[in-house]
């Protein structure tokens, strides 16, 4: 053997530098493609079939109440310069299975604009009173009111906030019987009890926001939202969280209450029902559109078809090439002696 | 001061005046008005940044490039309008790449530094102020006189004033310069050749003046001026009195020069030329697709800006009550405002145009580049010499090699001259273990001493021993080299020093058959025969010219004869002859020829008394001539090199380089076109081209040689075309001389492309080395682009080295020019095969994936940002969080592609080079092709769509989607997109991944799992210091909804499930030969991994390998008309008896060839 000098050149001899690592190498022939596509597609029908059952089961009620056409309950209330009532009565056949969720929803309405999602102030909201007094300039306009004081929250999102009541009566006997709502837990847990924190000052939340004012379209202050829950104001108010999570589309819905108390929660029963609407919220000027919805969720939440269709397809576009490509493989197997 | 900084910025010629004066010792006049000139010190830099300019000028360098140029636009239209991503997402980024390129850069400028400190710090001795002062080599100024001993190169562009010689003589070599590596002379003028010691140099005072620098190694024009007495002396000066920087002091024990050109004055320098920067087709293709996602971008975000124009037009949609405008925003100009949108998009969507595909693939390169140097194949164990990167940015270029151009001396060949066998007197001799043989008779003759060499043999051995022109070095350490010490044991350090290596073989022939050429002093030769010396007196030496093609010597034997000696080329020297065999000669010659030796025929004249003096007295009268000195030589060397006795003829062999016929074979095989660049004359380089291969004996060799006009030549040619077009079943090989192609250069170009292009194999002879360069410039520029790769050992190769694409150096023995100007450099010429076959064809799929990988997975991340304007009004809304958009390319994407493109194999490396046919598959840029880069985007649009479009109609039912009747947001939405998008586009890669080592593994799957542990990570914080949390567990939320698993199961699915279908129906249906061996390979399993890791000769299998693997060029000429003559029986078993004839056919024409 030489001496370490002679060979101070030599290349290591590992599999690294030789580029021989040992290695899987797959190829992706007939034999393997086609069992595993039958496979595949097989448990994707599965699947689909599945999922197509489960959402079949799940009951949903839309009612439009925007009242854009001529006759319909809340025509009347469009001018939304007044405030203003308005019923709408349905009728349910058969029970309506709990726990029942309320969501109203809202079309043509972009809140996933640019310029409006970021128009908040997310230090107010966690609750650091230092932005109370300055808030984000990307706010404006909704930063400082004339005065020149701050509005807190600041910014478009927490003032177009949809403020559109809703109580629910079930017509027994013809009278009708308030359903209770049930206004917890529409928000997500996360939200409500770690990102949104109210400020204290000197023990009382209205305190801190001396020197703010309201969003300009606000009826009342933050600190007064839900006059029927104190410890439901604030920035952790549910539905204010609801409405501050922005929609991706500009269909949208948004969860406004449970149905899962006293006799209602197991659902709704068959009878008649009427829902009465506190008016609020113009969204005729750009051809928007307001509704209700009643649904019941399964593990996979609401009603979703497209995801049962889509594994039926697939799958069984999955089952339908592994045929063919099990038929071009018998006639045109490639010869292997011919290597 | 000003006109100093013009100089450095390159403004003003630093040199005003023509000459240079140097004025030895820096004395300078006492007397009158003299101002220094200004002389470069003797630093050498070849470093680019200094610590103070690196980071501007780094920076400056980098943001040239057109891709970091448009980011760092980005980031300044980030920074000053209001956009929808922050600053920091192309800024992050852009920072990262610059930061990696500079690092990159700094380490290897460092080493640049490390190298040129060594050269610059290196240990000189300079003569200051009367005494011998050790100093740096960065020290010496113009005007030291510096010491240089033997063994040592010289520190300076030197005029020799002394040498440890009275005649003031030394020899240097100057391999290092122009890879000649025989002893030359140089001078010392006289008047300072008795300087020999510093006192004396002391005293001396004289100036030089000369030119100022120049590149041309052989051109120094100056004078000295001593003063000596008080008279002044002049004396020219030339490039024999002028030592180079970088050559190297032989057989001399030490000189003192005079430093005239210094630093990168030198002449050495002067000769590193800035090699051009090469640019693989690769990148070429790799700009073109930018400018087209350029062009994408811009599109997009044109469309966007007049969409978002057009859908605003309205007032509900531009304003309505819950989104309104500030004042400022309803007052600014609608041009600026047009102007504002269209820069947003562009930023929105900048990210189409992959940020990092420029570092990635430097780093591939840089990276990947090493695998050539510790490849165990590539290593030549005899000279410990492994593969050479010199530059990383041509690697996948040594997969698109269409036409080579090779050298034959040193690279073909091993540069190394065998005496092989000699005809003496008409009996063939074979020299066997340092034994003449006559032919036939093998080594079994008991006393080994050569049988019957007789006085003929004796004579023709003196007549070869001393007959050339070779010096003699002795290694010896101390004392000046006196030839004639023949006391210490000389034979194991005489080295002999020669200008013909062929000169070098014969006289070490000789002396192997104990005949010692012992040296020369003065006057006389001496040699050893059997222990006795004879002295021989040299009289005349009748110098070898390329017309004579012969060199004489006249001498005085022991005994007083007048004898001359000759040897040469047959033709020149046979018909000169009057006695001797000649005839058996004649025969011994050709078929010394035919072997591909190198043939020279030895003769000798013995003169009486009165024809001597009679020679002697034309010799010297024509010596001393004085007009026509030239034709009046060549009238007497005529007149005395007649009437010759002929002795014999030697046959010398340069040596094959092993394997040269397999590897030129091989690269046939794989569709590259093997030229051969020789400066040897036609017959020589005929033979070795037949015999490495190059050329096949069933070739019709067709000539354009000797041709002296340009009408000639064009009628030859176009007989050529004619010949080619008549039978075209016969492969074709072409032989062209020097001469020849420069007139078809000149003037029919295009005939001669013509010619060359049907030829399979072109051997240009006497070739200059810049005619080198210009075929190769030739065929580089033809309308067909083809991609050209020059191998070359020597100095005269760098022209073509540099020249071609591709640049190969071999380390041989012509000094180490062509390998420092080379991309690559490799020991050997068999290595080419595994370069090109193996090595080449990672790289380049490594390469081409990787490039197309890198717009595919930007396509699938941007479309969904711009689908997603159809739906929130083009407000430049992003659909990801910022944090995702800055990562995506150099977190969750970056390093499978990067792993990928260093480890991949499509195929197992020893069926890549025992079947060359696979380098077919991926030529001419198939991989890069417009097609393939047309799948890839709109592969990459469509896996958006199903991205995005899935993810919508989700979502888009705008249902719960979760068990507890919560909703999602725009966020979520966005998450969605992307985790789906980062697993599919890994996935893909994942498909793409033929050759899945461990750390693949661990990269695909690591950066999946990394994508989500990051993710649950930043969502599952409120950041401080960030102002939006909008993120906050919003990945959590997601992935608590079991709808989103299904989801994303179902549309990576979706996306997928396509690909894989078009990969195996392809596969079956259209099989490439790189996917059928991938099968064979698979199927039959030659051998698993381990197996090959533990047989240590791997080299020898390799090549059983190739020489096992049949030759489709040879099936194909099969005459085998009678073979297929069906004989009854089957139909099958005629066809299957047939095909198995004309196979064992095949293998006897195989053998027949080869022999």
């Amino acid at each position: 053997m030489k001496n370490e000098g002679e060979m101070a050149n030599r290349p290591d001899n590992t599999a690294f530098t030789q580029q021989r690592l040992p290695a899987w190498q797959p190829v992706l022939s007939a034999g393997i493609v086609i069992p595993g596509f039958v496979l595949i597609g097989l448990a994707f029908i599965g699947i689909g079939v599945a999922l197509f059952v489960t959402s079949q089961k799940i009951q949903v009620l839309e009612t439009d109440y925007t009242g854009a056409e001529q006759g319909s309950p809340c025509y009347d209330c469009r001018d939304t310069s007044v405030p203003c009532v308005c019923r709408v009565n349905f009728s349910l056949s058969k029970l309506f299975e709990g726990p029942v969720f309320f969501y109203y929803g809202l079309s043509n309405y972009f809140q996933n604009y640019r310029q409006y999602g970021s128009s908040r102030d997310d230090d107010q909201l966690s609750g650091y009173t230092s932005a109370f007094t300055s808030p984000s300039e990307t706010c404006a306009p909704y930063q400082y009111n004339s005065q020149k004081k701050p509005i807190v929250p600041c910014g478009s999102v927490a003032n177009s906030m949809f403020n559109d009541s809703f109580k629910l009566y079930h017509v027994v006997n013809g009278q009708p019987r308030p359903v209770p709502l049930d206004g917890k837990g529409i928000a997500w847990w996360t939200d409500y009890n770690i990102k949104y924190r109210n400020p204290t000052v000197n023990g009382t939340l209205a305190s801190a926001f001396a020197d703010t004012v309201k969003p300009i379209n606000w009826p009342r202050p933050a600190y007064d939202l839900d006059t029927t829950d104190p410890s439901n104001n604030g920035f952790q108010n549910q539905d204010f969280i609801v409405w501050m999570r922005r929609a991706a589309l500009p269909n949208f819905r948004k969860l406004y209450r449970r149905i899962t108390e006293g006799d209602y929660a197991n659902g709704l029963p068959a009878g008649n029902y009427t829902l009465e609407i506190t008016y609020n919220y113009p969204v005729l000027a750009f051809d928007g559109r307001k509704k209700v919805v009643f649904s019941n969720v399964s593990w996979m939440g609401g009603k979703n078809q497209f995801l049962g269709i889509a594994y039926l397809v697939i799958g069984s576009l999955c089952i339908v090439m592994s045929v063919v490509m099990l038929i071009v493989y018998a006639k045109y197997k490639f010869p292997e002696d011919e290597l | 001061m000003l006109r100093w900084i013009r100089q450095q910025l390159g403004f003003d010629p630093p040199h005003q005046s023509e000459t240079r004066t140097v004025y030895i010792a820096n004395r300078f006049p006492q007397r009158g008005h003299y101002i220094p000139q200004r002389f470069a010190d003797n630093r050498i830099i070849s470093s680019k940044y200094t610590i103070w300019n690196f980071v501007p000028k780094n920076l400056f360098e980098q943001f040239r490039r057109i891709a970091n140029f448009y980011f760092l636009i980005i980031f300044l239209v980030q920074l000053m309008i209001d956009t929808p991503t922050s600053p920091v997402t192309s800024g992050l980024p852009l920072f990262f790449v610059i930061t990696v390129t500079a690092i990159k850069q700094g380490y290897e400028d460092w080493l640049r530094h490390k190298a040129d400190n060594e050269v610059n710090g290196a240990p000189v001795f300079v003569v200051r102020s009367g005494s011998l002062v050790q100093t740096r080599s960065k020290n010496i100024r113009v005007g030291d006189i510096v010491r240089v001993a033997k063994d040592e190169t010289f520190p300076a562009d030197l005029v020799l004033l002394s040498s440890d010689r009275e005649e003031g003589t030394c020899h240097i070599t100057t391999a290092s310069l122009d890879g000649e590596t025989n002893l030359k002379t140089h001078y010392a003028v006289p008047e300072t050749a008795t300087c020999q010691s510093v006192s004396r140099l002391e005293t001396l005072q004289a100036v030089v003046e000369c030119q100022q620098p120049e590149a041309d190694l052989y051109r120094f024009v100056g004078r000295m001026t001593i003063k000596q007495h008080g008279e002044e002396i002049v004396r020219p000066l030339g490039p024999e009195n002028l030592l180079l920087r970088g050559a190297r002091l032989k057989n001399t024990k030490e000189i003192f020069g005079v430093a005239v050109y210094t630093g990168m004055e030198s002449k050495m320098a002067l000769n590193y030329k800035c090699k051009s920067q090469k640019r693989s087709a690769v990148e070429k293709s790799m700009n073109t697709f930018l400018i087209i996602y350029l062009g994408i971008l811009l599109s997009e975000a044109v469309l966007s800006t007049i969409l978002k124009y057009a859908w605003q037009a309205e007032n509900k949609w531009d304003e309505p009550f819950y989104n309104e405008k500030t004042e400022q925003e309803r007052n600014s100009s609608q041009i600026l405002k047009f102007i504002s949108d269209f820069l947003a998009f562009l930023v929105l969507y900048n990210f189409i145009i992959p940020i990092s595909l420029y570092v990635t693939v430097e780093m591939q390169k840089f990276l990947g580049s090493f695998f050539i140097g510790w490849d165990l194949d590539l290593y030549h164990e005899e000279t410990n010499q492994k593969a050479q990167v010199n530059t990383s940015d041509l690697n996948e270029e040594l997969g698109q090699v269409e036409y080579v151009f090779t050298d034959k001396t040193g690279t073909l060949t091993e540069n190394e001259m065998q005496f092989r066998e000699c005809s003496i007197n008409g009996t063939k001799y074979q020299e066997i273990n340092g034994k003449l043989f006559p032919e036939g008779l093998t080594d079994d003759s008991p006393d080994g001493s050569a049988p019957g060499l007789g006085k003929e043999g004796e004579l023709f051995l003196k007549a070869v021993s001393l007959c050339h022109t070779v010096q003699i070095s002795y290694d010896q350490t101390d004392g000046p080299g006196d030839p004639f010490s023949h006391t210490n044991g000389l034979s194991s350090q005489m080295e002999y020093y020669a200008s013909s290596p062929d000169e070098k073989a014969l006289v070490e022939a000789t002396k192997r058959m104990g005949v010692t050429f012992m040296g020369s002093k003065g006057e006389y030769m001496e040699i050893k025969i059997c222990g006795k010396f004879e002295k021989y007196k040299l009289l005349h030496v009748l110098e070898f010219d390329a017309d004579r093609r012969r060199m004489s010597v006249i001498l005085r034997t022991p005994s007083g004869e007048k004898v001359l000696f000759t040897k040469g080329a047959e033709s020149a020297i046979l018909p000169y002859t009057k006695s001797g065999e000649i005839e058996k000669t004649r025969v011994h010659v050709d078929e010394f020829a035919l072997k591909g030796l190198r043939t020279l025929v030895v003769a000798y004249r013995p003169f009486s008394e009165e024809e001597y003096k009679e020679v002697d007295r034309r010799i010297h009268e024509a010596r001393t001539a004085l007009q026509n000195r030239e034709a009046r030589l060549a009238e007497v060397f005529n007149f005395v090199e007649k009437d010759l006795v002929l002795l014999g003829a030697t046959g010398v062999e340069d040596k094959l380089q092993d394997k040269v016929q397999d590897t030129i074979e091989a690269l046939r095989l794989a569709g590259i076109k093997v030229w051969v660049l020789t400066g040897d004359k036609h017959e020589t380089a005929v033979s070795v081209s037949l015999s490495c291969g190059h050329f096949h004996r069933t070739m019709n060799i067709l000539e354009l040689v000797q041709k002296k006009t340009d009408q000639e030549c064009a009628e030859q040619l176009r007989r050529l075309c004619r010949r080619i077009t008549e039978d075209h079943v016969i492969q074709h090989g072409l032989v062209v001389d020097g001469a020849s192609l420069s007139l078809a250069l000149r003037g029919h170009e295009k005939l001669f492309m013509e010619v060359c292009k049907n030829c399979s194999a072109v051997l240009c002879c006497r070739m200059a080395p810049l005619q080198k360069a210009k075929v190769v410039r030739l065929l580089k520029t033809s309308p067909e682009k083809p991609i050209t790769l020059a191998i070359g050992d020597g100095a005269n190769d760098v022209s073509m080295i540099q020249e071609a694409h591709v640049g190969i150096g071999i380390m041989g023995k012509e000094g180490r020019q062509a390998v420092r100007n080379s991309d690559y450099a490799i020991a050997r010429f068999r290595f080419l095969a595994k370069l090109l076959l193996v090595h080449g064809h990672f790289y380049y799929i490594r390469i081409a994936t990787l490039v197309q990988y890198f717009f595919y997975k930007n396509v699938c991340f941007i479309t969904p940002q711009f689908l997603y304007q159809f739906f929130c009004l083009f407000s430049q809304q992003t659909l990801y969080d910022s944090v995702y958009l800055t990562l995506y390319n150099i977190c969750f994407t970056s390093l499978p592609i990067l792993v990928y493109s260093l480890f991949e194999q499509l195929v197992h490396p020893h069926i890549l080079q025992s079947k060359p046919v696979l380098y077919r598959d991926i030529s001419k840029n198939s991989m890069l092709s417009f097609k393939t880069f047309l799948y890839w985007t709109v592969l990459g649009f469509c896996h958006a769509f199903v991205f995005f479009f899935g993810s919508y109609i989700l979502m888009g039912e705008d249902t719960s989607l979760m068990g507890n009747g919560q909703m999602f947001g725009n966020w979520t939405f966005g998450t969605l997109v992307f985790t789906v998008m980062v697993i599919t586009v890994t996935l893909k890669l994942a498909l793409e991944t033929h050759f899945w080592t461990w750390m693949n593994h661990f990269v695909t799957w690591g950066s999946i799992a990394f994508y989500f542990i990051f993710s649950l990570f930043y969502g599952g914080i409120i950041w401080p210091f960030l102002h939006t949390q909008d993120m906050y567990f919003v990945f959590v939320q997601l992935l608590s909804s079991g709808s989103t698993w299904f989801a994303i199961i179902i549309i990576i699915t979706t996306c997928l499930f396509p690909d894989v279908i078009k990969k195996v129906v392809y596969r079956h249906l259209q099989p490439t030969s790189t996917q059928k061996s991938q099968m064979e390979e698979d199927t039959v399993s030659v051998r698993s991994e381990y197996d090959i890791a533990e047989s240590r000769n791997r080299e020898e299998d390799n090549w059983q390998l190739l020489a096992a693997s049949p030759r489709p060029a040879h099936h194909v000429t099969l005459p085998s008309p009678s073979l297929l003559s069906p004989t009854g029986a089957s139909d099958a078993w005629t066809r299957c008896a047939a095909s198995r004839r004309g196979r064992a056919a095949a293998h006897g024409w195989v053998s027949w060839w080869s022999e």
